[in-house]
């Protein structure tokens, strides 16, 4: 019953691949296909910093930009010549499919001659229609070794080539240069100053020359790769290096804002006091106030999001009035909580005594009840680091597609005061980080602990949209996954026994249901008061889609109840409370990567090669 | 003996720190020797001051004692580590104390932090040029042991491998450190999480492969992490890898290949050391970088052709290397004078002077060492290929850099000019065209007047092929009084320069005049000329009985000469005849006896001696058909009959029996041989 919605909903194949695929006229060819995938790995390692949608990487011959005298083979790589090849009028070249891509910083292709005739020419020739080809084109010629540059006349550049050789052309889009290759060796800088968007580009003149193209097809003769490291070097080198000059203790000071207030935002209360204290900086925010959030990140992150709520409610009165599009969202959070058992909304039910509920508050000191709550801490404690898993999965894009609205939603405007309030119960966690009410002993434990478990998800809060750069740092996901096989073994055993909608309780069902309705209610309501939402009815079909399967964790739509998907929401809660205290809404440190990263896209787009060795990924660790 | 002036305030001060190393208390012995070392830190006249005042003998005596503490040992060797990092002054009276046996005895102590200090003071002792390496073998318990400490940290691999890439300078030093298994043990340091480890035990194999093909041949086979040694070199030579690393580990693969354990046209070679080399050739590498790898790749691809015409196309290389004639260049003045007022900071004022001449000796001497890689690399890019050749001497200003590299200040930079001038000397055309134009040989025999062995070899190897015939430079050459030098060169002890002085000899009486003729015998001298026949090298017989071919040529120099000098022309044939030679000398023995029966007069040499008569008629029956050629070829000319006199000859000969053996001969399977017999025998039938 699975296979059929799976097909429908999931964004697993690859649009690239679909359109490769038609387009070559070749999709049912295993054989090719599994060349085209190897092609495609091969092509993301050379070029990771392409971006294939904006500016596709060459991989064949182009039949429509060719003479007629020019023949295409073997998936467009071959190329033979059928003209007469009497003399330079019969000359015929192709072009690949597409200009060379500045974000590719250096490229390379190869072209091995299979068969010579008696005149051959290799080139690369600039965007421009098909008959003012001879024009700025530069090219290496096979007969006298020499080199041209947008005129007739060759200069000597270097050894004659043959059946056999293989030639490559290098396009160094830093320096914008250009070097040929024979049989793997280099023969130096053929041109300089070239101008963008060049087409790897094939001339030929005599019947019988059959020349391949290997645009990463196969492994290169020349080892393109150890060329680009050097270049990798030198650009990472240059950051490094970069001179501060006189500004050396500017600099410092902006360091140590942006790391105080990185903590700060994520609520690292006490990690923050001692690097401000170690540092000699001022906290902007007061403790009171990183520690809120921090509670009530921790809520939202255990799957607790009614009680996120409530306590948001308290701590920040009209705060969710003012949004409501992130009390919707969270709203429609919550009820997927309560498909997951985690809300306390449906937790209460599971809980032996329903009473305890009521008594756990109000006991101030350690009562053997309490005791009795702890597992349900425990199971919150380790929920966290399951989030924290702050490896950005491969589906994560979907995800963030699924909820565009975390930046819109706290933007949005005012009021419309929250008809759903479930005042139930005061949680133990209220008290905790009330920082006058315990003993100080008790709150130098309970600090600590709050940042044991910071620690944990660390990189998880981090993963919002804005800070999906954060990620992909490859140490702290193997600890991370380390930590979550050690801890999830717990977990899976708890979330096993309770894989039962709403934990398997029909009070607890019956409440969610209920839930539903006002959920139902809430968005009619805001339809009305601010037009129809699209993200909002998309959202609320999938967190009612779950209650169509028997099994809502392994269907389609199950995915949302991935602890994981809390993070957005949580980040969008902290952002919105950190916004209403007239703080920003993002920590410096984001904002300071994001525009980077913006800036390496930038420089793509204005074809300047380093691009291509400056990464922001490469800098974090 | 020293003679220093120093200031009594100064010594006052020093001498107190002296002194402290002589106070009863241990400890307050142990606080003199850590302030002593705060005191000498980066303090050059300190330390001067304090080996005047005899602190050496009193810190070795402390660090040998048995009754001192491990700290007060330690910290003894760490201030003697720091002398020694001073002039070379210091080193050498360190080196006078006797320090080094200390140190290696101090070595035997299982307390690390002191091993580590003695280490490090040996490693600053043994890279300075003033130390004698051999020092290190001295004891031969010594290495052993230098291996068994490598396994103690990441400093003692550090500094053992450093020592012994500064102390390994002659194949004994090598086969020492190879029987103490240098190769197993260095080997792990190659993927050491130390750059300066990794770094010094390349080096090590660098020294350890040069030249050697037991260590080269080991290596090969040595795996280091499950990996070959040539893939980690391979590794290490990749482009984002420090250029030092780079280089040294292309020098590593260069020495195997040269030591003929990895073939020249291995990928390793062809694809990495190769174009790595190359790249330490450019612009943007440091003088010395590029020094070491232009030297480098010549000693690579010296042996091998298809190397050298790779070399030839790899990121323009030939052009590149004009570039190191362009030092110092305007460019580079700028920043050497940038580079004084740096360093001006750092000196008291007195001292800029001879800074600023330091500075300016050590671009002259880069300039030099630059010019002569080059050199040295153009020699061996065009020792083979005639299109290489061409390439070269059509690079800007060539064949004028050259010349004015053969009369340049150092030897260096003469010795490889005069090289590259042999290389290109090789092409036919280049000897038509470039050296003619360009009067090659007038700085040449400029060289060959006063110059050191090894520069006379070349130049007068070089000198040999501009005196081939067809040189034009052969004349002028000529001219100039060329003979008695090379009639000099065949009295030297050196064998090389006896064979290119008699072989320039015998290329200049090729097709020679009359007088030229003369005066080569007149200068050489018969007595020198039949010493040469005896000469103990076959290279020099060789050239010698070539040379005498080359005068017994045509009819009237034969006779002229035979009937001057034919008595002991005919004893030194009947001698080298007679003597155990190669089946060449005798060849050539043979085709001067046919040269000498073609004349008139000086047949008669030959048909009125029996004992040669014999020995034509033992070579006619020769095994070797060369041999047996040479011999019919003589009776030929002595029965040919158009001569005066050619009928008694024939009979003369026909009773000797030559008839019977030229008949036999016109059976032979050889045709040539076959031909030349029945030739012969056709002069009787006439």
């Amino acid at each position: 019953d699975i296979t059929p919605l799976s097909i429908s909903l999931s964004p697993c194949i690859n649009p690239k691949m679909a359109e490769l695929g038609a387009g070559s006229l070749l999709l049912g060819d295993p054989a090719f296909n599994y060349q085209e995938a190897e092609l495609n790995e091969r092509l993301k390692r050379l070029y990771p910093a392409v971006n294939e949608d904006e500016t596709p990487l060459p991989r064949s011959w182009s039949p429509k930009d060719k003479y007629s005298y020019i023949g295409l083979s073997q998936n467009n790589l071959r190329v033979h010549y059928k003209g007469h090849g009497k003399n330079h009028k019969d000359a015929a070249s192709v072009r690949a499919t597409h200009p060379i891509p500045a974000a590719c910083g250096i490229y390379y292709f190869e072209v091995k001659i299979v068969s010579k005739g008696l005149d051959f020419l290799s080139s690369l020739l600039p965007l421009s229609p098909i008959p003012g080809w001879d024009k700025h084109s530069y090219g290496y010629h096979g007969d006298d070794g020499h080199s041209f540059c947008s005129s007739g006349t060759g200069q000597p550049y270097g050894p004659t080539f043959t059946t056999g050789d293989v030639i490559g052309c290098c396009v160094n889009l830093i320096n914008n240069t250009c070097f040929y290759t024979k049989n793997g060796i280099s023969l130096g800088v053929a041109f300089t100053d070239l101008p963008p968007n060049l087409y790897p580009t094939v001339g030929l003149q005599t019947p019988g020359e059959i020349v391949d193209a290997n645009f990463g097809q196969q492994p290169f003769v020349f080892d393109i790769e150890d060329y680009m490291s050097e270049w990798r070097a030198k650009i990472h080198g240059m950051i490094a290096r970069f001179p501060i000059g006189e500004r050396l203790g500017e600099w410092q000071a902006v360091l140590q804002n942006m790391v105080s207030t990185y903590l700060v935002h994520h609520g690292y209360c006490a990690t923050a006091t001692a690097f401000a204290r170690a540092t000699e900086t001022l906290i902007q925010e007061d403790q009171t106030s990183i520690k809120n959030r921090q509670r009530i990140q921790k809520l939202v992150l255990a799957g607790r999001v009614g009680e996120a709520i409530e306590a948001t409610q308290q701590l920040y009165p009209g705060l969710l009035e003012h949004n409501p599009n992130l009390l919707f969202m969270l709203k429609c959070r919550q009820f997927v909580e309560m498909v997951n058992g985690t809300d306390s909304e449906v937790r209460c039910f599971s809980i032996r005594s329903p009473k305890s509920q009521d008594s756990y508050p109000g006991s101030p000191s350690l009562s053997p009840r309490h005791g009795a709550t702890n597992p349900n801490l425990h199971s919150a404690g380790a929920d966290s680091p399951t989030c924290s898993n702050g490896v950005t999965p491969p589906n994560k894009n979907k995800s963030h597609n699924k909820y565009p609205g975390v930046s819109s939603a706290s933007s949005s405007s005012s009021s419309s005061p929250s008809s759903v309030n479930y005042s139930e119960s005061n949680s133990t966690d209220s008290t905790k980080s009330q920082p006058h009410s315990g003993t100080s002993n008790q709150e130098e434990t309970s600090d600590s602990e709050m940042e044991i478990e910071a620690e944990h998800y660390t990189n998880g809060v981090a993963e919002n949209p804005s800070a999906r750069i954060m990620n992909g740092t490859y140490k702290h996901q193997e600890i991370l996954q380390a930590q979550d096989i050690s801890l999830g073994n717990g977990v899976a055993e708890d979330s096993c026994a309770s894989r039962q909608l709403c934990g398997g309780n029909q009070a607890a069902t019956e409440r969610m249901i209920q839930f539903g309705r006002e959920l139902q209610g809430l968005n009619e309501q805001l339809c009305r008061e601010y037009g129809k939402n699209v993200t909002h009815k998309k959202m609320l079909q999938d967190a009612f889609s779950l209650l169509a399967y028997s099994d809502p964790w392994n269907c389609p739509v199950g995915q949302q109840l991935d602890p994981m998907q809390r993070e957005n929401i949580c980040s969008a809660l902290n952002s919105a409370i950190l916004e209403s205290q007239n703080l920003p809404k993002q920590p410096p440190l984001m904002l300071a990567l994001g525009q980077a990263t913006e800036c390496v896209q930038l420089m793509a787009r204005v074809r300047s090669g380093s691009c291509s060795f400056a990464r922001v990924d490469n800098f974090l660790h | 003996t020293k003679c220093v002036h120093l200031p009594p305030e100064v010594t006052a001060t020093s001498r107190h720190y002296v002194d402290r190393l002589f106070d009863p208390d241990p400890q307050k012995v142990l606080q003199g020797v850590i302030d002593m070392k705060n005191a000498v830190i980066g303090n050059n006249k300190q330390k001067a001051n304090l080996i005047v005042l005899g602190a050496v003998p009193r810190l070795l005596y402390l660090l040998q004692q048995g009754s001192s503490s491990s700290e007060l040992r330690a910290e003894c060797a760490v201030v003697l580590g720091s002398l020694a990092m001073g002039t070379e002054n210091n080193i050498k009276s360190l080196v006078d104390c006797h320090i080094i046996p200390a140190l290696l005895q101090g070595l035997l102590c299982p307390d690390l932090i002191f091993i580590e200090a003695c280490l490090r003071c040996l490693r600053t002792v043994f890279i300075s040029p003033v130390t004698p390496v051999q020092l290190l073998y001295t004891d031969p318990t010594v290495i052993p042991h230098l291996m068994s400490l490598l396994s103690r940290s990441q400093r003692t691999q550090e500094y053992i491998t450093q020592i012994f890439s500064h102390c390994c300078k002659t194949p004994e030093h090598q086969t020492v450190l190879f029987n103490h298994g240098a190769i197993q043990n260095i080997a792990p340091l190659l993927i050491s999480p130390s750059y300066k480890v990794r770094m010094q035990a390349l080096k090590c194999f660098s020294v350890l492969a040069y030249e050697n093909t037991q260590v080269s041949m080991t290596l090969v086979n040595v795996l280091v992490d499950e990996e070959l040694l040539s893939q980690v070199f391979v590794r290490m030579m990749q482009r984002d890898q420090p250029i030092d690393m780079q280089l040294t580990a292309a020098k590593c693969l260069t020495y195997m290949c040269r030591a003929g354990a990895i073939r020249t046209d291995d990928s390793c070679i062809v694809l990495k050391t190769l174009p790595c080399l190359v790249r330490m050739c450019s612009k943007e590498r440091l003088l010395e970088e590029r020094v070491e790898g232009a030297e480098t790749l010549a000693y690579l691809m010296e042996p091998d052709v298809e190397l050298q015409r790779i070399a030839s196309v790899t990121d323009h290389l030939v052009a590149m290397l004009a570039d190191y004639f362009k030092y110092p260049s305007s460019v580079s003045a700028i920043t050497d004078i940038k580079r004084v007022r740096h360093w001006t900071l750092l000196i008291e004022p007195s001292q800029q002077h001879t800074t600023l001449h330091t500075t300016l000796d050590h671009d002259l001497k880069h300039a030099h060492e630059l010019r002569q890689a080059a050199f040295k690399l153009y020699a061996s890019l065009g020792s083979n290929d005639e299109d290489i050749r061409k390439k070269i001497t059509e690079t800007e200003n060539m064949m004028d850099r050259i010349v004015s590299g053969l009369s340049e200040s150092s030897v260096k930079v003469r010795l490889a000019a005069v090289r590259c001038l042999h290389s290109l000397s090789r092409s036919v055309q280049q000897l038509r065209t470039s050296f003619h134009d360009h009067a090659v040989w007038k700085p040449l025999m400029k060289l060959l007047q006063n110059a050191p062995d090894e520069v006379l070899v070349m130049a007068s190897s070089t000198l040999c092929n501009l005196l081939l015939e067809f040189s034009p430079s052969k004349e002028p050459i000529l001219e100039s009084g060329v003979i008695e030098l090379l009639c000099s060169l065949t009295q030297s002890d050196s064998p090389a320069l006896r064979v290119n002085g008699i072989w320039a000899l015998m290329n200049m009486a090729f097709q020679a005049d009359q007088k030229v003729k003369g005066e080569i015998v007149r200068a050489l001298g018969t007595e020198q000329l039949f010493r040469l026949l005896s000469d103990p090298d076959s290279n020099v017989l060789m050239k010698t009985l070539g040379l005498l071919r080359n005068l017994l040529s045509t009819r009237p120099h034969i006779d002229q000469v035979m009937s001057s000098h034919g008595k002991q022309i005919m004893q030194a044939v009947t001698l080298i005849l007679e003597g155990e030679h190669s089946i060449e000398v005798k060849e050539q023995t043979l085709c001067i006896l046919a040269n000498i029966a073609d004349g008139n007069t000086a047949k008669e040499l030959i048909m009125t001696n029996d004992d040669i008569l014999q020995k034509i008629k033992y070579y006619m029956a020769h095994s070797n058909v060369k041999l047996q050629l040479a011999a019919t070829f003589c009776i030929s000319n002595l029965i040919w009959n158009e001569e005066d006199g050619s009928q008694e000859r024939q009979d003369k000969l026909r009773e000797l029996g030559f008839v019977d053996i030229l008949h036999k001969l016109t059976q032979a399977s050889d045709p040539n041989l076959c031909d030349r017999a029945k030739t012969a025998m056709q002069q009787y039938l006439a």
